[in-house]
């Protein structure tokens, strides 16, 4: 008995070897191994485009490799599809969630299961529940996924993964959605999963998580395993430094300042949700002072996508008296109306949004630019090329010159354009959202200078983010977000991570204090 | 207003509703798996010709009503092709399928013109039939409106109590998500739209094989149209496409029972009367975007390649 189980420790779970993956003009994963033992939790790092996703995505049966070879349980295996990968006992959470809304969560999980498997389970809910209990994750089999919260829905996606008996469990960026008190209840499970010998594969930005909960993790660079190491012997800034190479300038924290006029000001902001999965604001006020950045936290899906909307412009309801620049009532006029004034914005979503995918950077540029470069209704194109030219260079964005297609970027260095542009204009006011999301340590550095180098010049920055380090970083005052309400605002010095937590789950809501209509709506 | 005529009438409306469901029927399946396949009205037309053709050949309305199935799927399985292999737009095709239905089923049938087959019976269903007032109404119809009875059963059971509809569901609401999982998203809606068609072309036959057993150019007379409307009215639910085919088969016939009560309206008003209701339904559904959006599945024509993905 001791003899088996000895064995059964020495084969590795899952053992990549030589892994490679072609895409035209990209080879994503170049001759990567990897060794994962039972009971091991591994991190996967590297900044955007080193392959981690192709990489998980092999595992998981949803890429093909072009060459290469997959050990599972010391036999060689070839996993070509999800269904493949989850009888064999592969379980993937996605960064993007998998679920689908207008199902309920024991539907969800009903979906990945096979005929076979769901045989063997007899009552899936009763199943879902005792899962709950055993792993302190607070799962209702019965309820309907778009009334849940996010972190509510990573658990299901994990309990989907439990339900089939997972033995490797790969999580990709899981913490990125959830609030510091969430993000402690994860690791809980992580661990005790660990403990009954399943594997999980981690990826993550976060270094400082890396550190906490990883016993292993190899490093990607450029398709490339360029280092491996155990994350409890590093800091978060060594191993920022292998997954960067030599470039990574950590940063050592910025100067505060204290504004000095007001130049916008939201208040009494109340309105009710345009969609059945959107969040109704309540009551919000605050105000941004030129020379200032006010960070505001909280959770996705906690209204900031509708704050967003009606700052900026995009959500063209009328909101008359709530919405002030420089003691002007802004709430009537469109976006375009609030551009002319000086307010620029930065929206979440690059492509789409922030840039038309099939125009070129040149257009893209005329689009927020317009003054500028039109006369008597004619397009200055010569002047134009210049000056979006002038933006590529300050910026450093890579890309095949002034003429390249917006989608052709990469996340990072779209969003660089896209910051580039609109603090070209000298706002007075810049709305700026995640604006570090999904891009690499050395654009996100670049971002944040840029950001502060606006703020010094005087403009007001409103700058919603769900990382909270960003926040403590860049931001002089913050507060957070919670199911519309935002909480009360405070200098980041006086600030806590710990108390933006809380914030971030609601604990400053007030239930008495609410108005009377909004309580019934 | 006596018995017997309201007896008529409401015969009559489920006559008429009938071939408004068997297309919906389908659609509400195509719909479901994120498709919007606007060809209804071509896919109509070329089961009605076909399926006279092939009954008006073997003197068999069995044969007729296969072919036009048959017909019918063909047609969708084309704007399958366009849709989700080489990844058309879905109402471009949709349209393009309409017109080309109805320019071909006119060259094909213009032989046939003109003629009658015996289409089917009508069968009175013992002791069921006997049921007074309910029993003319619901059980002495021809065969294809029991088949239709049945079919909707059918389906309102296979959508919302068995796993096919489960998948069916995930795959309309998000099909990144269901590929994610390992449902093969194209075969799915391949099938979803087959299944459309071959529907689409019963109702087809139905309108040449019995409601009236001949060809003429153009028969269906928007048709095709009514029960795409329908399926939105009926917000993609089963029970309430059936009570919207029979509401809109009432709402055509309705100039006839006026007219015949002696009332005194222009016809033409009269005739437009189920297109009236489905622009005012269209409305009423609209305003409430709320419950619209979570009621329509939320993938609906918009394309997925999983060739695509990184």
């Amino acid at each position: 008995m001791a003899e088996t189980l000895k064995k059964r420790h020495l084969i590795p779970r899952i053992e990549l070897a030589n892994i490679t993956k072609q895409y035209p003009g990209c080879l994503a994963n170049d001759n990567v191994s990897l060794t994962l033992m039972p009971g091991e939790i591994h991190a996967l790092l590297g900044e955007n485009g080193a392959g981690k996703s192709t990489l998980v995505k092999t595992i998981y049966g949803v890429v093909a490799p072009d060459s290469g070879d997959i050990i599972w349980d010391g036999k060689a295996v070839e996993i070509k599809s999800p269904s493949i990968a989850r009888d064999l006992g592969i379980g993937m959470v996605f960064q993007h969630f998998s679920l689908f809304e207008t199902l309920t969560v024991s539907q969800n999980i009903e979906l990945c299961l096979s005929k076979k498997q769901l045989i063997a389970i007899g009552d899936l809910a009763k199943k879902i529940t005792e899962l709950s209990k055993e792993y302190g994750l607070d799962v209702n089999p019965n309820r309907y996924v778009h009334s849940l919260s996010i972190g509510e829905r990573q658990r299901v996606e994990i309990m989907r993964c439990l339900v089939q008996s997972v033995k490797l469990l790969i999580l990709d960026e899981p913490t990125s959605v959830l609030t510091p008190q969430e993000v402690s209840g994860l690791f809980e499970v992580l661990r005790t999963l660990a403990k009954e010998g399943c594997s999980i594969l981690f990826i993550s930005h976060k270094l400082h998580e890396v550190t906490e909960i990883c016993q292993q993790a190899t490093i990607l660079r450029g398709g490339k395993v360029v280092d491996t190491c155990e994350p409890s012997k590093e800091t978060p800034a060594s191993i920022a430094k292998m997954m960067v190479g030599d470039l990574a300038e950590q940063d050592a924290g910025y100067s505060k300042k204290v504004g000095t006029h007001t130049v916008f000001e939201a208040k009494s902001l109340t309105l009710p949700a345009k969609h059945p999965f959107g969040t109704s604001l309540k009551n919000i006020n605050f105000d941004l002072k030129a020379g200032e950045i006010l960070g505001i936290a909280g959770v996705a899906g906690n209204g900031q996508d509708e704050l967003m909307a009606i700052i900026s412009g995009e959500d063209d309801r009328n909101v008359n008296n709530t919405l002030t620049f420089l003691s002007q009532s802004i709430g009537n006029l469109s976006a375009g109306g609030r551009r002319k004034l000086g307010m620029a914005y930065v929206p979440e979503e690059r492509l789409g949004r922030g840039a038309v995918p099939d125009m070129s950077l040149t257009e893209n540029t005329l689009l927020t630019h317009s003054e500028g470069f039109v006369k008597n209704g004619l397009v200055q194109w010569q002047s134009l090329k210049n000056y979006a030219n002038t933006l590529i260079s300050h910026y450093k964005i890579k890309c095949h010159g002034e003429f390249s297609e917006a989608k052709s970027l990469s996340g990072g260095n779209l969003q660089k354009f896209i910051m580039g542009r609109e603090i070209g204009q000298n706002p007075k006011v810049l709305i700026c959202a995640h604006p570090t999301w999904g891009v690499d340590v050395g654009a996100a550095l670049a971002i944040h200078q840029a950001l502060l180098e606006l703020r010094d010049q005087g403009a007001a920055i409103l700058l919603v983010s769900e990382d909270i380090d960003e926040l403590f970083l860049l931001a002089d005052r913050m507060g957070a977000v919670c199911d519309g309400y935002l909480s009360p605002v405070i200098k980041t010095e006086d600030a806590t991570i710990d108390q933006i937590g809380q914030w971030m789950a609601g604990t400053f809501i007030d239930t008495s204090s609410q108005h009377p209509e909004e309580a019934i709506a | 207003m006596d018995a017997d005529l309201i007896v008529l009438v409401l015969f009559a409306a489920i006559k008429t509703g009938t071939p408004l469901l068997l297309i919906a029927l389908g659609e509400v399946i195509c719909e479901k798996s994120g498709i919007l396949n606007l060809g209804q009205e071509g896919m109509m037309l070329m089961g009605a010709v076909v399926g006279f053709i092939a009954a008006y050949s073997t003197g068999n309305a069995g044969f007729g009503v296969l072919a036009a199935m048959l017909m019918g799927s063909f047609m969708s399985l084309i704007f399958g092709v366009l849709v989700l292999h080489l990844g058309a737009n879905q109402v471009a095709t949709g349209l393009a399928l309409t017109i080309f239905g109805t320019g071909l089923s006119a060259f094909i049938g213009s032989d046939f013109v003109g003629h009658t087959v015996q289409g089917f019976q009508p069968i009175a269903i013992p002791l069921l039939s006997k049921i007074p007032y309910l029993g003319e109404i619901l059980f002495n119809h021809d065969i294809l409106v029991y088949l239709s009875f049945v079919l909707a059963v059918i389906i309102a059971y296979v959508a919302n109590k068995t796993r096919i509809g489960l998948v069916l569901k995930a795959v309309g609401e998000n099909p990144h998500a269901a590929n994610a999982i390992g449902i093969k998203v194209l075969r799915v809606r391949y099938l979803a739209i087959m299944f459309g068609g071959a529907m689409t072309g019963l109702a087809g036959s139905y309108m040449s094989l019995v409601y009236t057993p001949m060809w003429a150019e153009n028969m269906t007379a928007g048709r095709g149209w009514i029960a795409l409307a329908l399926v939105v009215f009926a917000s993609w639910r089963v029970g309430r496409i059936m009570l919207g085919a029979y509401l809109f088969g009432f709402a055509s016939i309705m100039h006839l029972v006026l007219q015949g009560l002696g009332v005194d309206i222009s016809s033409n008003l009269l005739a437009m009367m189920p297109y009236v209701a489905t622009v005012i339904v269209m409305v009423i559904i609209s305003a409430d975007q709320f419950k619209e959006k979570l009621l329509a599945p939320r993938s609906l024509g918009k394309p997925f390649d999983p060739r695509h993905m990184a």
